[in-house]
């Protein structure tokens, strides 16, 4: 900002002031108006960001079930008793395969959409709107459907409907973890609530591919469709590639909805915030221990994030070409 | 969280530019391709299909031994029975995620787009320390940090409380960086005009800049609503009492249920979805617009 000025030296009464005067009055003017306009957003991010992890980090060295007030001190016990509970290390481990599955399928799936509607040449709108409508749809409403109507584990389930079309026995989707069919019925239902929005992000990536690309390639000979995708789309998506990557990475670590729902009353493919939501809000309320959980995984979402913050730039805009 | 993507040029449908390289000659290829998108496309409508299907119809026809395409006797009764079920409150959870997703949207716009404004155009010696406060916080997701949350929400006595599912989703520090970022390229021009008419900072924003960003507030609007009626873990860790729940809790309940009621689940699931449908329908330039811009959702 270059006005330094306040009203008063805008109506003229500047003759009466020194200079520094005025620049006081303009510097303190300046820091009053900054306040009151971060000041409520501060403040609430104090209270309900920065006290809770710091109050979060302090009871996970205390003993406290069943109170947030709590006055043993255990040391780190909290921590190993965390580090070394099978249930937590399994939840990493569940995370760990999720996202093997979820990342690349999503990416590719995504990818083959955007490309796809890129070349429709009429009703491309339409298509479009399809594909990303179920980003309106909340995983509960996703995860019931899929639960109780596609991937329901008895005989009018539509998936077992089908498979009885051609002679197959009914297959208990969710209620057995072997063999794990139950990974199939948590991919494609996140598979289907995502796609269209990383499609969106896609496309316009690829509207942002200059033309001259295609038409020098084919000058110089190169075949259009598998060529030119893999020596000029693909390379020309990287930017793009990597901050999908990145997001379903992110958004995979912090999967909850459907594995809450879907395998509710299971012991099996808990998820990081599953497990911690039973063990500092199930029957132990056990907040030393769900604290210590929490501040586990806040570190290691933090390497993730700063992993992202390397390849892409902390949100600095438009160099990512 | 944030990505670097580069903006859609035009979000209006059919807008884009087509490669004239690609197009090809040949009508087989075009058919194919037809042909593939619209087998996806149908894939992907099956979903919306069956909640309609399941949601109009009685249980029997639901589990019946032959699949029925769609019910023979449309059941509109299911409605009605939905919301005179004592079980589920699902009218209050209705209006309280109505309560909720407003409140929660106005505020968020509010509080962050001014700390946006001041972080990106009041000039103070600490700002850049200030606002490395502020992304510090982007570098955990809010989910993560439920438990903590939840620890201070239950000291505050809010649980179960409109107050304890609105408030401390409203400081949201992904939101205030991207008002930031974009009050950056909001044009100075404008602003320097109404200071040297004699407007404070205050009433610039308001009469000058707001009014002149209403496309932007529109999109993280949607995006803010959409991700506010959709959330479902802080609903769930707050809503201990039944009085408490957002309409994602009651139909999450349905699931664990004792009695299984087929169609009322799904006419639940119809009513849940079908605001945030209309909603995705009509505001769909913003939403595809806010989503190339920030990259984000929920």
């Amino acid at each position: 900002m270059s006005t330094t000025t306040t009203r008063g030296v805008a109506k003229g009464r500047a003759t009466t002031e020194t200079p520094q005067v005025r620049k006081r009055r303009g510097v303190r003017g300046r820091t009053l108006n900054f306040w009151l306009f971060t000041g409520p957003f501060l403040i609430g991010l104090a209270v309900f960001v920065y006290i809770p992890i710091g109050w979060s980090a302090y009871l996970s060295f205390f003993e406290a079930r069943y109170t947030v007030t709590p006055s043993t001190f255990v040391g780190f016990d909290n921590f190993t008793y965390m580090l070394t509970n099978e249930k937590f290390t399994d939840s990493l481990v569940t995370f760990t395969v999720f996202a093997a599955f979820i990342v690349p399928v999503t990416w590719a799936f995504s990818l083959g959409l955007a490309l796809m509607v890129h070349r429709l040449r009429f009703m491309r709108a339409f298509f479009r709107s399809v594909f990303f409508l179920p980003t309106a749809v909340s995983f509960v409403a996703a995860s019931l459907i899929w639960k109780m109507s596609i991937f329901s584990g008895v005989r009018f389930g539509l998936a077992n409907t089908v498979l009885s079309w051609f002679g197959i026995e009914n297959v208990a989707w969710l209620a057995n973890p072997n063999p794990p069919w139950y990974w199939l019925v948590i991919i494609t239902v996140r598979l289907w609530l995502q796609a269209g929005f990383y499609m969106i992000l896609f496309l316009a990536a690829l509207q942002n591919i200059p033309p001259e690309l295609y038409e020098a390639a084919a000058i110089d000979g190169a075949k259009p469709g598998w060529q030119t995708f893999w020596y000029i789309t693909l390379p020309q998506l990287r930017a793009t590639s990597t901050a999908v990557i990145l997001l379903l990475l992110v958004a995979a670590y912090q999967a909850f909805d459907e594995f809450f729902n879907l395998l509710a009353k299971t012991t099996w493919g808990r998820p990081p915030l599953v497990e911690l939501y039973y063990t500092a809000l199930g029957e132990n309320q056990d907040y030393g221990a769900g604290s210590a959980g929490a501040m586990i995984l806040t570190v290691l979402i933090c390497c993730v994030t700063m992993l992202q913050g390397k390849f892409m730039g902390f949100g600095r805009g438009e160099e990512s070409k | 969280m944030t990505t670097t993507v580069p903006p859609i040029k035009d979000a209006r449908p059919g807008a884009g530019e087509r490669h004239p390289v690609k197009k090809r000659g040949g009508g087989v290829s075009s058919i194919g391709l037809y042909f593939a998108t619209g087998i996806c496309a149908l894939l992907f409508l099956v979903p919306f299909y069956l909640i309609v299907r399941n949601a109009l119809s009685t249980d029997v026809e639901i589990t019946g031994e032959n699949w029925k395409f769609f019910p023979t006797d449309i059941q509109w009764g299911n409605f009605t029975e939905l919301f005179d079920d004592p079980t589920v409150p699902f009218a209050q959870s209705l209006w309280n995620s109505t309560v909720v997703g407003v409140l929660h949207t106005v505020g968020t716009l509010l509080v962050c787009s001014l700390a946006g404004y001041g972080l990106a155009r009041i000039p103070y010696k600490h700002a850049n320390k200030i606002f490395y406060v502020v992304l510090v916080t982007l570098m955990v997701p809010t989910a993560v940090t439920f438990v903590p949350s939840f620890v201070l929400v239950s000291s505050l006595g809010w649980v179960s409380s409109l107050q304890g599912l609105i408030v401390p989703g409203l400081f949201s520090g992904f939101t205030c960086f991207l008002f930031r970022q974009y009050f950056l390229g909001f044009p100075k021009e404008l602003e320097e005009a109404a200071r040297v008419d004699g407007l404070s900072y205050w009433g610039a924003y308001w009469r000058i800049v707001v009014p002149n960003s209403l496309n932007f507030f529109a999109a993280i609007a949607t995006i803010t609503f959409i991700s506010g009626w959709n959330a479902f873990l802080w609903p769930l860790v707050i809503g201990q009492d039944q009085e408490a729940w957002t309409v994602q809790v009651a139909l999450s309940s349905y699931m664990t249920n004792q009695t299984v009621n087929f169609h009322l689940i799904f006419m639940a699931t119809l009513i849940s979805i079908l605001p945030l449908v209309l909603v995705f329908l009509f505001l769909q330039r913003w939403l595809v617009q806010g989503v190339a811009q920030t990259g984000i959702k929920g």
